[in-house]
């Protein structure tokens, strides 16, 4: 790979490839760090045998990568910042919007109740859609055609804050996406994207988070990718962000033109990365560096 | 490992790099900004801030920047003749040094305190505390940031 | 940006005498002022909370006064030795000079 990038003509890259190679050759693989996440007396589940067909032996989440000043912040739900917008997302939850006069509650009542295990099985299947659909897509087909109001935008606030809402009552459940019937040619066209190398430096998903996972890339300690945190709270973004907002980074870092947000591509992506973590406790929302 | 050119010559524009920001772009900057030295000096008046009471706590690596959690704690019994009235939270390599100033009372019981801050490179923290006697002590912590990774 | 919202964690009760812990957290971006607009290459003006005070039944406790080098949805966590029975008041001040304020009860016994 290295080689590959010292080939390019502009001498940016050139630097990045030193940078690289000098990193691949000389860190030590650190792995995933021990420490176990409880939260308010629950023990999540951060490390699993691989499911069936997984690449990996053993699972992780991207918890177990982070430093302790990291870890901390998920481990008491007040030093999370996330759980700003789950506040905001249970204040939107009964709020009625639209001009159907409805609110969520309308209809799915407690979401304490009719929430759980929600996003540990997104994305998917729609029937009238005909096409999974991840979390965002649900609240909005929900948003347009029950509540007669105006989608929410991707990455907005009232989306994140919904998600993370939403996401959280599904805390400590394990994630358990669909690959088969309908689903399988998504979970393969997602697949076929997970390892096909793109971009001005010729990578793949699993160049990192599946052949190189646990080293370092430059002072980043790479993790497995796996998503069952998301919607996360990153100290990079200062705020929380949705899965393919960490996808279409992931793209421009490799130089790559991102998929479109919310796009068929990214939702099998999403779907095929999910499945890659079966079983692993969903963390939403979590927190990263 | 074989150097080649190309890697050579990235080395080289990496170091020249580096000489143009430590000749040129430092000291025209270093002019106009309050040092964290400054800003010890005139947060104690010129007294010296000795070393004891004060124990920082931070991350000896900061994943990010953006979120350095940072605890102080000062040794003190806290009663009104004698206890911590403020506590100023510096980092020394950032464009502005300041970073907080704490103030404690009677009420405070102990006086330690714990926030997340922005630290734009590896540098120092440093914590002074101004005790009601006017005597000043400090505690200083080198936190390295890693910046540059490939985080999305 | 959404209207900060504080949260703030107080025990409900506690003995006389007892140092607690208070946790406070406001979702607030704290523009530093240092970075520039992508589109328009313009410096963002600086908007952060500068100011942040606890007080209990009345009395300053703890206070901030806040730079731009505090991070993003600010985090304040803090002891106060509590004697008798009450109510915090937090208050924080934007740049904008708008404030949020909250107020958490305490129930002291013995």
């Amino acid at each position: 790979m290295a080689t590959k990038i010292l080939k390019s003509k502009r001498f940016g890259y050139a630097v990045v490839g030193l940078a690289c190679a000098a990193a691949c050759a000389t860190a030590a693989f650190a792995g995933p760090n021990d420490n176990k996440l409880t939260i308010d007396g629950q023990e999540y589940v951060t490390e699993l045998p691989a499911p069936e067909g997984s690449p990996f032996d053993t699972i992780y989440s991207g918890w177990r990568f982070r430093n302790e000043a990291t870890q901390a912040m998920e481990m008491d739900d007040f030093d999370n910042p996330g759980f700003t917008n789950v506040e905001s997302g249970e204040a939107l939850w009964s709020k009625v919007d639209g001009e159907a006069g409805k609110s969520c509650a309308s209809c799915h009542n407690d979401a304490a109740e009719s929430m759980k295990g929600v996003r540990a099985q997104m994305p998917k299947w729609n029937e009238k859609a005909g096409k999974p659909v991840t979390l965002e897509q649900t609240i909005n087909g929900c948003r347009e055609n029950n509540l007669k109001a105006k989608p929410w935008k991707w990455e907005s606030n009232e989306m994140l804050s919904m998600t993370a809402f939403i996401g959280s009552k599904s805390r400590g459940m394990p994630v358990k996406v669909q690959t088969d019937g309908p689903m399988k040619s998504w979970w393969e066209k997602g697949k076929k994207l997970y390892y096909t190398r793109v971009g001005q430096l010729d990578m793949s998903c699993a160049g990192c988070h599946e052949d190189n996972y646990g080293k370092m890339i430059r002072a980043d300690h790479l993790s497995q990718g796996q998503i069952n945190g998301f919607p996360t709270y990153r100290s990079k973004w200062q705020k929380l962000g949705s899965i393919h907002r960490r996808f279409k980074g992931c793209m421009k870092n490799i130089r790559a033109q991102p998929y479109e947000v919310g796009g068929e591509e990214f939702v099998a992506l999403e779907l095929y990365v999910a499945s890659r973590g079966q079983g692993l406790s969903v963390e939403s929302p979590s927190v990263r560096n | 490992m074989n150097v080649t050119r190309r890697q050579a010559l990235g080395l080289g524009a990496g170091a020249a790099a580096v000489l143009v920001a430590g000749t040129a772009v430092v000291p025209a900057f270093a002019k106009e900004k309050q040092t964290a030295d400054d800003a010890i000096k005139a947060f104690t008046g010129g007294a010296e801030a000795k070393s004891g009471k004060v124990s920082l706590t931070t991350p000896e690596i900061a994943e990010n920047g953006n979120t350095v959690p940072v605890t102080f704690d000062v040794e003190s019994p806290m009663t009104s003749d004698d206890h911590v009235a403020e506590v100023l939270v510096l980092a020394d390599g950032n464009p502005r040094p300041g970073v907080a100033t704490f103030h404690f009372s009677e009420l405070s019981g102990e006086a330690s305190a714990s926030t997340r801050i922005r630290l734009a490179k590896t540098q120092n923290v440093i914590a002074v505390a101004k005790m009601s006697n006017g005597d000043f002590y400090m505690d200083k912590k080198l936190v390295k940031v890693t910046i540059g990774g490939c985080g999305g | 940006m959404a209207k900060a919202k504080p949260r703030v964690k107080v025990p409900s009760k506690a003995k006389a005498g007892e140092i607690i812990t208070i946790k406070t957290l406001i979702n607030h971006k704290m523009e530093s002022g240092f970075r520039k607009d992508k589109k328009s290459g313009e410096l963002i003006p600086q908007q952060i909370i500068n100011k942040f005070t606890a007080e209990f039944n009345g009395k300053p406790v703890f206070s901030a006064d806040v730079r731009p080098a505090v991070s993003a949805n600010p985090y304040f966590q803090f002891k106060v030795k509590v004697s008798e029975s009450g109510t915090f008041k937090f208050t924080w001040v934007d740049d904008d000079g708008s404030t949020y304020s909250t107020e958490k009860k305490i129930k002291v016994e013995g």
